[in-house]
């Protein structure tokens, strides 16, 4: 398949943006982290460099040197046109513990009466979704997901709350997400996540990467007790499995 | 070790960031104002990485508990050396019990505290610098001991330098940002004519600017942005991201303030006003 168009923007002294088409889409997800993958490979191996993937764009940004924008410009159509069969990089699916109850699922039942669904039909299409990480921001380990139901889609709360807990599962509109740490927060909180998204007192703070894609099943209040008991001494283990790029 | 008597407003361990870890939405964080910083550590020959205390509008007090070699930089905050007036970009030798201090704020909004080779306080995620909740604590509170190690032997080769300032700058250079191009030509005038006041909304992740420039629907996808990225919301408010400023974006980026506008405005508080010029 031929690669979709790049653009070339400078964005300030130290950095570069690349953007691809403006749409949500596997196929240019897909392109930017296998571009992205190639130019750590290859190319931007030095680790002044850093690259941050999101949605449609990758900013590439060295920290120390300042870059030549009409070099990197032209070096980087040439790569970009050169990346081919090059090796792509690993993609997990995580599959994420939720428990739905009341306590934590705050607004489950205002979600349910607004869609006009049960309770149980609102935990149905959240559980039943593949979703794709477009992007890590906002927070540390907040994961902006596309592909919730379309039956789902309520929009944000009129009022954020000020504050909402750590792990709370969160949908509004096209997105769905889990904060990964206490926050203010404007989406409509349907459960709890068990497993911490982001522990800093891990060498790899967050086991999720952009381009991962996220499934969420229901667990008891029990069970989700035991698992916040694992997180705790750091034993938690989400479950993992590979897919093919 | 430095012991916090008092901890005045808001007082942090800074280094130079937290790198490779922007990916996972964790901001660089690191000193606000580089040049500043950069000459501390240079008159304390330390590496330009080494942490430094960056101290807030009004200043704590601090007493050290081991030997070492001193420089302070960046805002003039009436700092005194066990009661004695003491200036900024010079090196004290500093005795055991020596009491720093801070007075009135003069000039400029961040003053920094560097010691020979540096605070030693424990890194996380490859940096010393606060941040919560990588760091389990946002701010130095009173009682708080910071680590450095001992040093006595030390000979400055240079003991003091005048340094040209820029507390009293308000121009922040700026070059276009990736939505530079979206934006009308009012918006643009505006940009580049309006003289702008700093809004109390300023800390370390933002700063925020009380004028406002015409209104957009400008809508994108959520992409990378870096410090010193000028955002434009819907409502035509400005929001300049700092250090500790979030890793991704959905606003549109106007412009990006050069590294030296960012220290330029890292000495600026509410009240304050700046202009932006492209360059």
């Amino acid at each position: 398949m031929s690669s979709p168009k790049i653009h070339i923007k400078s964005f300030g002294v130290h950095s570069v943006l690349i953007e691809w088409p403006n749409e949500v889409s596997e196929h240019i997800l897909e392109k930017i982290l296998h571009f992205e993958t190639f130019l750590k490979n290859e190319f931007l191996k030095n680790q002044e460099w850093e690259m941050v993937p999101s949605y449609n764009s990758l900013l590439l940004i060295n920290r120390i040197a300042q870059i030549d924008f009409p070099i990197i410009s032209k070096d980087i159509i040439t790569w970009y046109a050169q990346l081919g069969e090059s090796t792509k990089p690993d993609r997990y699916l995580w599959r994420l513990p939720i428990n739905y109850d009341l306590e934590y699922g705050l607004d489950i039942e205002e979600v349910a009466s607004k869609l006009n669904k049960t309770i149980e039909e609102i935990i149905a299409m959240h559980t039943g979704s593949t979703y794709t990480v477009y992007g890590i921001g906002f927070l540390p380990g907040f994961m902006y997901l596309g592909g919730i139901d379309k039956k789902l889609e309520v929009p944000r709360k009129a009022t954020p709350r000020p504050k909402v807990i750590k792990g709370a599962v969160g949908i509004a509109g096209k997105q769905a997400g889990i904060y990964p740490q206490e926050s203010p927060g404007g989406w409509n909180i349907i459960g709890n996540c068990s497993v911490p998204i982001f522990d800093a007192t891990k060498e790899n703070p967050c086991f999720v990467s952009v381009g991962d894609k996220i499934e969420f099943y229901q667990i008891s209040r029990a069970e989700h007790n035991l698992h916040k008991i694992e997180a705790e001494v750091g034993i938690y283990k989400p479950e993992k499995i590979k897919i093919n790029a | 070790m430095l012991k916090v008597l008092k901890a005045g407003f808001y007082t942090t361990v800074q280094d130079a960031g937290r790198f490779h870890y922007r990916n996972k939405g964790v901001p660089i964080s690191g000193v606000m104002d580089e040049m500043s910083v950069f000459k501390v550590n240079s008159l304390l020959e330390n590496e330009s990485a080494a942490a430094v205390l960056e101290i807030t509008m009004t200043g704590p007090t601090l007493i050290f508990e081991e030997e070492t070699y001193m420089a302070l930089g960046g805002a003039e905050m009436s700092a005194t050396l066990n009661n004695l007036p003491i200036q900024n970009y010079k090196v004290y030798q500093i005795e055991v019990g020596d009491i720093l201090s801070f007075g009135r704020l003069e000039k400029g909004f961040r003053s920094y505290l560097g010691v020979k080779e540096g605070f030693t306080t424990k890194e996380v995620l490859g940096s010393k610098s606060f941040y919560r909740p990588i760091t389990k604590v946002n701010r130095l509170t009173d009682n708080d001991v910071v680590p450095y190690s001992a040093q006595n032997l030390f000979q400055p080769k240079i003991s003091e330098i005048k340094v040209a300032s820029f507390l009293d700058d308000s121009i922040l250079e700026v070059s276009k940002a990736p939505e530079f191009d979206v934006l009308n030509d009012k918006q643009l005038e505006d940009i580049f004519s309006k003289t702008f006041t700093v809004a109390h909304e300023n800390n370390r992740m933002a700063y925020q600017l009380t004028e406002t420039i015409t209104e957009h629907s400008i809508s994108m996808l959520t992409s990378a942005t870096i410090p010193g990225t000028v955002q434009l919301t819907p409502a035509g408010k400005l929001i300049i991201l700092m250090k500790d400023g979030q890793t991704t974006g959905g606003y549109p980026r106007a412009v990006q303030l050069t590294d030296k506008a960012i220290c330029i405005l890292a000495q600026k508080r509410g009240g304050d006003t700046i202009s932006f010029k492209l360059v």
